[in-house]
């Protein structure tokens, strides 16, 4: 895995807070040296910042399935 | 023009989302939201055979949505006592005297459109998840909606960590991708 690899997968960790104090050096580090790596860590903070704003909501997978059930039940009797 | 078929199969995977969201912005009660999105598929069900094929399923799904929202309010307002308007002053007990003045709105406030947009924001990536291979938009949705911790989304799935970021770092880049095409481009 090179460095910017690891690097992704460090600022992917570190919009959930997952990141550790070392890893967010290595982080800070390699962002200084490398562009690319930059852009896609402030892209990243972005979409974060939009999901966030967004208030997003999901159905939890069981209740997914439990609506599909009952779904499939009523289509039965059609 | 193309003429849309139903395909009732998929529609809690392609849509439940999308017109949760949806309800909730208009309900503010996930609990009848759900309910709500509930009944919009069931009556999408029973009147199938009345879709025309003018609309995509989605729209006419929202529209049906729409109408359930509709016999909420209808629903809950419908107790002779309940239909007066209500219009609380005593909520801030602090304000006194220029009662009506201050039920103004405020001409300069941007909060109102703040939501509006946030709401659209939101349906914006509802699309976008939706077209995420399945298995990335459900690590995504459980990892960034629904805060489930990493761990607890590993045991549920039966993947590993490894597997899991991995699995973000594409959902992330393709939503990137995505909301860059339909969201800062309008």
């Amino acid at each position: 895995m090179n460095s910017c690899e690891k690097a992704a997968i460090i600022c992917n960790k570190s919009q959930y807070n997952e990141a550790t104090f070392i890893e967010k050096i290595k982080l800070k580090l390699h962002i200084l040296i490398c562009d690319k790596c930059l852009k896609f860590s402030k892209k990243n903070g972005e979409l974060t910042n939009l999901c966030d704003k967004a208030k997003l909501k999901s159905l939890s997978i069981n209740e997914k399935e439990a609506l599909k059930e009952k779904l499939k039940n009523i289509d039965d009797k059609f | 023009m193309t003429s849309h078929t139903l395909n009732p199969d998929i529609w809690v995977d392609q849509y439940a989302d999308y017109l949760f969201n949806y309800a909730v912005g208009r309900v503010s009660d996930a609990e009848i939201a759900k309910d709500i999105v509930q009944e919009t598929f069931l009556a999408g069900l029973k009147s199938a055979k009345n879709f025309k094929g003018d609309a995509s399923e989605r729209t006419w799904l929202i529209a049906i949505l729409k109408r359930k929202v509709i016999d909420h309010y209808r629903k809950i307002n419908s107790n002779k006592g309940k239909a007066e308007v209500r219009m609380s002053y005593s909520s801030n007990v602090d304000s006194e005297g220029d009662w009506l003045e201050e039920q103004v709105a405020d001409p300069f406030s941007l909060l109102e459109n703040d939501e509006i947009e946030n709401e659209e924001l939101g349906l914006a990536i509802q699309d976008c998840i939706v077209k995420l291979p399945k298995k990335q938009a459900l690590v995504f949705q459980m990892k960034t909606i629904q805060g489930i911790s990493t761990e607890d989304i590993c045991n549920e799935l039966g993947i590993n960590p490894s597997n899991l970021w991995v699995m973000i770092h594409r959902s992330r880049g393709a939503l990137m991708d995505c909301l860059n095409k339909n969201w800062f481009s309008i």
